[in-house]
């Protein structure tokens, strides 16, 4: 079932690729490889793979693009404003923050959205510990509470939904 | 392309927003102390300029081939740039590349490392294995 899911997927992006179509060779190419993928790596690939079906985690996730483009674009104006200032106002630590989630998928996604969002960067995930690189500490760093509600808490409530 | 529409316009809007924002992650590269603070503005600036790029070639195209195919690469892009910061801050870390002077807290080489990985003041690491992030 993961399999016929995953070869779906890659075939529907390597028709997306290849638009214009052409001659029976792409097609054929296309399916082979993709038969390829879904054999080798089908064991890899998500293990409740009709949950790609359900309508609330796709309208979810909907819902997360705007929210995560704007906190991007606002962290992007930040480290902007960091760099052009001339004293360069960096105040850098790595502090710890938890996450509620725990699927590999969600964990990972909020891993992605902390690296791309407000001066923070994922150095590491263990358990439902993140160690993130944070350009501006808040106050010393050490409390792991008030670092959770500053760097997680808003994209964890749209992602519990979309994968949990 | 003989006759230039808004769409176009806007379009266009968006690659320059996004060459700028590409442009400011360069220079953030160059002024930033640390590795780590060096890769926050790479990543970042980076990664939505050059989505910002795409996406503008989607805007210019349309959903024609060039247009559906940067949108892809804009995906995957957003997919796999916050990996490899990942992979490389962490990789910069357990080799033992120090943190900056200024740096105000190091959980992960406190829990991990045995003590955090932060710079002497006088700004040279202790066991400076490599050169790359001196403070200038």
């Amino acid at each position: 079932m993961r399999r016929v899911v995953l070869f779906v997927l890659s075939y529907g992006l390597w028709l997306l690729l290849t638009l214009p179509g052409g001659d029976w060779p792409v097609y054929v190419v296309g399916a082979v490889l993709a038969l390829l993928v879904a054999i080798f790596f089908g064991a890899e690939f998500t293990h409740r793979p009709l949950s790609f079906l359900n309508p609330r985690r796709w309208f979810w996730g909907i819902i997360y693009i705007p929210v995560f483009f704007w906190h991007m674009l606002v962290a992007n104006l930040d480290v902007a404003f960091r760099v052009l200032h001339p004293a360069c106002p960096v105040k850098p630590g790595i502090v710890k923050v938890k996450t509620v989630l725990k699927t590999d998928v969600a964990k990972a996604f909020l891993a992605n959205s902390i690296t791309l969002t407000p001066g923070t960067m994922t150095v590491d995930v263990d358990e439902d510990v993140l160690y993130v690189h944070w350009i501006d500490v808040l106050d010393d760093g050490e409390d792991v509470e008030a670092n959770t509600k500053a760097i997680v808490a808003k994209f964890e409530k749209y992602l519990r939904r979309i994968f949990e | 392309m003989t006759e230039v529409t808004v769409v176009d316009i806007i379009g266009y809007i968006v690659i320059f927003v996004g060459v700028v924002f590409d442009l400011l992650g360069a220079i953030g590269l160059v002024r930033f102390p640390d590795v780590y603070n060096r890769l926050q503005s790479a990543t970042k600036s980076v990664t939505l300029g050059t989505f910002g790029i795409m996406i503008g070639i989607l805007i210019v195209a349309g959903f024609t081939p060039l247009g559906i195919k940067a949108l892809i690469c804009g995906v995957f892009l957003l997919l796999t740039a916050p990996v490899s910061a990942h992979a490389l801050s962490r990789g910069s870390l357990r080799f033992g590349a120090k943190m900056w002077k200024g740096t105000v807290i190091d959980s992960y080489g406190k829990d991990k490392l045995g003590g955090p990985q932060i710079e002497s003041e006088e700004g040279e690491a202790k066991e400076s294995k490599e050169k790359d992030d001196e403070v200038a």
